[in-house]
């Protein structure tokens, strides 16, 4: 017994000991949270203001000839400037580089003059030469050609005839040259690079660009830091620094949204924007949906030479059934359920934010929700239900068709449920069942119905290129663009009659009749756009320009206007409630960490005491025995 | 069982050497079948490898490319460059050939080779990792030993019905209500990540640490019960062995029959497990790794997976079966000197 006395007396003192050193250890954490948290405040005179975005997709790559991920393609506009750029209010072309721009008579020679005002990050000036060597690059060297190189597709030649001009002639004419979404690169500095395939621009910080923000340090899977270029032509952003911080979970995201850790966060779900309305100091906004949420429904998959292939059910290919199906969704009350209202039904491919192309479907001409329609169409066609009620064809199949579904996506398998409930109705049925991956869906053919949905770029020439006949696939398993075997030879003289439109009304008129033939053929069943939801700390930034101006989204614009325009909160204003105060904040989280060292070495004092009190008791018990 | 616990009789010399003789040529049969298997499972998983990763759907560059312009002749150039557009013995061929010289080939979505991205994100895991498996090792030893020496106890129950709850907790769901109490709530933690920007030095000790709270805690709450149950099961029936009640017949002091006796017997289950879980630990935990930011290998695999960069998946998978064989066979070597009743 009096062994254990002394022995507990021993390790009482070194119990002391630990906490003398752990308290020791609290004062390392101070300092070290004070610096840590430093970097995101926007404390006193010498402390730069940082607006930190929360970010979970990685960096493929800092070069702009191959890095192809939304995050790094956003960034490439931060980093550098473009030949034109879109309004912030309406998304319309505006001079960025090019001051201004000529076209000839046949629209095939472009001449771009470029602003005598812009420089690099390095003093350098920016000249015609280096916007004719980005794309001579481009046009020369597959390698360099892997993110943007469908731009110069149709390019014959680039030249630079004098300091400030640009001519670009042209194969076809090519309606996207105001829409030219290339970063333009310091030749001075990139003609260095041997091999523009393996060279991801990640070595040299500040990486030279001439937008309004230079990459200073870039950490990977930490980090990404771009300060603020205070010579840049329209003007020096407002903010110090843009912080990209990796979060990987949606909801860690949240969270570190609502401690303070990060200032701005996207792609919320509807749940989440709903939480946060409520938070102190933060702000959410819905904006105008940049993409549409649709299904396709297979109407029979084939290569380019017409070969078939896949198992789609054969009745889609029924225009009847087709529409009958179309006829059971109810697209309002998809956005009002699945989406919380937070969306827009919409039958139209380009989504509204973009009302120079925007077509949607007048009265006499929408095929809306009308199940007694939908059960008539399919009457008259010869579908007569079977035993069970689900109607079968004149080929003795069942209208039983498989509906998969993205199952990372909540709001897709709510309404994928809904409209399988209204299907039933009309005695279709639908089978749902969620899919990690559509891909090998889509590459074999072996689907009947599928989710869907595309980001729209303001110039639409794109997201309409997909459904050419010439997007489907030349041999089985071959790249193809299309997501629904779409092959409409009218559809693709349209698309060919827009491409060489360069008056915009008359453009925009052929794009709504493309539009309207996607409507009618169903096989791009497009339900409308559900708002992108966002979240800031209005505690950090006091405004910010959305896109378009107002109701628009900040992150993922085209042009920087959201971080280019953001005012930081005022210093009295910005009280510190977390990590992304004021000093205020920084000593608090300080504190915080003293406390957490704290608590830490008291838990590890009691559970020392404890484990030194069993044993005593345990030494008792023997002695006793 | 316990008769090998008696002393055996003196065996005459002549008969001894005999023995040592055929001792070494067993001895060493064992620790070359043992070897033999590790590598024919090594060589198995570089073969599996290969095609394992291939059955997954999906096409790497309609994956990384989806959403963005991109023409059928870019998709074709980024085939080429992956080398996807190459028939499948030839691209087994070249990744059969790279692997033997220990370079897996560059990631598809990073653009740089799979060894240095190991390289970078193989610190963090182990790090973290391996602290939760010395932690949950003895925190679930210790509670093990406890419990069984007093099973039926009202500590006994509660710390074992704690630690099986704790254990069917789904780890990320876990994570995330640590995230919202003790980080969002409290403030007391960083919501993720490993370390903050700007932190230089001795001070990125305790950054780290600090960010290496709740994920540690994550790990360990939900792993510690092996450790307990195995534990406490393998004691449990040492308990009832009759060595046990001779040392106790002898008068020997409780503490010592446990100590000296009871839990070195207990032990050698134990050691398996560990091992297995240390084979475990370049392996990182996917998902705590995912919902705590955390850089590591984990991490790693999840946005490999999700594309699928062929190289990185099948590096990593080569590398975390490499580890658990690794482990397998060291524990495989060790268990003889542990335990005599396994010696050849």
């Amino acid at each position: 017994m009096a062994t254990s006395v002394s022995r507990a007396r021993r390790f009482a003192a070194g119990v002391a000991a630990a906490g003398l050193a752990l308290s020791g250890l609290a004062a390392a954490g101070t300092t070290a949270a004070t610096a840590a948290t430093d970097d995101s405040g926007d404390s006193g005179d010498d402390e730069p203001t940082s607006l930190t975005i929360a970010v979970a997709q990685e960096v493929d790559s800092l070069s702009p000839f191959i890095a192809v991920r939304l995050l790094t393609t956003n960034m490439g506009r931060w980093m550098y400037d473009f030949l034109t750029n879109y309004d912030p209010e309406t998304g319309e072309t505006i001079p960025a580089l090019a001051e201004d721009w000529e076209t000839s008579e046949d629209g095939l020679t472009w001449t771009y003059f470029i602003r005598e005002d812009a420089t690099w990050t390095d003093g350098e000036p920016v000249t015609a030469e280096d916007v004719a060597w980005t794309f001579n690059t481009m046009m020369t060297d597959p390698a360099a050609a892997e993110a943007n190189g469908n731009f110069v597709e149709n390019f014959a030649s680039v030249t630079a005839t004098d300091e400030h001009t640009v001519e670009i002639v042209l194969d076809e004419p090519q309606v996207t040259m105001l829409a030219l979404d290339v970063p333009i690169l310091p030749e001075h500095i990139w003609s260095q690079v041997s091999d523009f395939g393996a060279f991801n621009n990640d070595t040299e910080f500040p990486i030279v660009g001439s937008g309004p923000f230079v990459l200073t340090e870039y950490e990977p899977n930490v980090s990404i830091t771009l300060e603020a270029n205070p010579d840049y032509w329209r003007g020096a952003p407002k903010f110090d620094q843009l912080v990209l911080r990796y979060i990987d979970d949606p909801d860690a995201q949240v969270e570190a949204l609502r401690s303070g850790e990060v200032d701005f966060v996207f792609g919320l779900t509807p749940a989440q924007y709903e939480t946060l309305q409520n938070e102190e100091n933060i702000t959410v906004s819905a904006a105008q949906g940049k993409r549409f949420q649709a299904i396709t429904l297979n109407p029979g998959a084939r290569l380019q030479d017409g070969t078939p292939f896949g198992d789609g059910h054969p009745a889609l290919q029924d225009p009847v059934v087709r529409e009958a199906l179309v006829r059971t969704i109810d697209r309002d009350a998809i956005y009002e359920v699945a989406y919380g209202g937070l969306g827009e039904a919409n039958g139209g491919y380009i989504p509204s934010r973009y009302d120079t192309y925007h077509w949607e479907p007048s009265e006499d001409e929408t095929i809306g929700f009308d199940i007694d329609e939908a059960n008539r169409l399919l009457d008259e066609a010869g579908y007569a239900p079977g035993d069970d009620g689900v109607r079968v064809g004149p080929d003795g199949r069942p209208l039983s068709f498989r509906f998969n579904v993205h199952g990372d996506n909540p709001q897709y398998i709510q309404a994928a449920e809904m409209m399988a409930e209204w299907a039933g109705e009309a005695g279709m049925e639908l089978l749902v069942e969620p899919v990690s991956e559509v891909g090998s869906l889509l590459d074999e053919g072996t689907y009947d119905i599928l989710t869907t949905g595309w980001n729209v770029n303001p110039d639409p020439n794109y997201v309409l290129s997909i459904n050419l006949c010439s997007g489907l696939p030349t041999e089985l398993g071959g790249p193809y663009l299309s997501d629904a075997y779409y092959c409409n030879e009218s559809y693709d003289q349209l698309y060919a009659e827009q491409l060489s439109e360069l008056d915009v009304d008359t453009r925009a008129g052929i794009v709504k009749d493309m539009q309207k033939t996607l409507y009618d053929d169903n096989v791009f069943v497009v339900w409308g756009y559900a708002d992108q939801l966002e979240a800031y700390r209005s505690d950090v930034i006091a405004s910010m320009t959305p896109q378009p101006d107002p109701g628009g989204n900040y992150y993922g614009q085209d042009g920087y206007w959201s971080w280019w325009s953001a005012v930081p909160a005022g210093e009295e204003d910005s009280a510190g409630s977390g990590g992304s105060g004021d000093d205020g904040g920084s000593d608090d989280d300080g504190s915080n960490t003293g406390l957490i060292v704290g608590i830490v070495a008291a838990v590890v004092v009691v559970l020392l005491l404890a484990f030194l009190l069993l044993r005593r008791r345990g030494a008792t018990a023997d002695d006793r025995e | 069982m316990a008769d090998s616990a008696l002393p055996t009789a003196p065996v005459p010399q002549l008969a001894q050497s005999v023995r040592d003789r055929s001792g070494v040529r067993r001895r060493l049969r064992y620790y070359g079948e043992k070897l033999g298997g590790s590598l024919i499972s090594l060589f198995a998983v570089i073969l599996t490898s290969f095609f394992l990763f291939r059955i997954i759907p999906g096409d790497p560059v309609r994956t990384m490319t989806h959403g963005r312009p991109v023409s059928i002749e870019q998709q074709e150039q980024l085939r080429r460059d992956f080398g996807l557009d190459k028939p499948l013995v030839e691209q087994f061929w070249s990744y059969l050939t790279g692997v033997l010289r220990l370079d897996f080939g560059d990631s598809f979505q990073f653009n740089r080779p799979v060894t240095d991205l190991i390289g970078d994100r193989i610190w963090p895991t182990v790090l973290l990792v391996g602290t939760s498996v010395v932690i949950s090792a003895a925190l679930g030893l210790w509670l093990g030993v406890r419990g069984a020496w007093n099973h039926g106890s009202v500590g006994d129950r509660v710390n074992t019905g704690v630690a099986l709850t704790l254990w069917s907790v789904p780890s990320f769901w876990l994570g995330l209500i640590l995230i919202v109490i003790f980080a969002s709530e409290l403030g007391w933690f960083p919501t993720s990540g490993m370390e903050s920007t700007g932190v230089e030095g001795w001070e990125r000790i305790p950054d780290i640490a600090h960010h290496m709270v709740l994920p540690l805690v994550t790990l360990v709450a939900v792993v510690y019960a092996q450790y307990l149950m195995i534990m406490r099961s393998s004691l449990l029936d040492e308990m009832g062995s009759d060595y046990i009640v001779t040392a106790r017949a002898k008068g020997l002091r409780d503490v010592i029959v446990r100590r000296r006796h009871a839990v070195p017997n207990a032990l050698l289950p134990t050691v398996t497990l560990i091992f297995v879980n240390l084979g475990f630990v370049v392996f990182g935990a996917v998902l705590v790794e995912t919902i705590f930011t955390w850089p590591g290998l984990g991490q790693l695999f999840y946005s490999g997976l999700s594309v699928p960069d062929l190289p990185l998946v099948q590096g990593l998978f080569i590398l975390f079966s490499a580890a658990v064989i690794l482990m397998n066979l060291l524990a495989d070597l060790l268990y003889p000197v542990l335990d005599p009743r396994v010696r050849p």
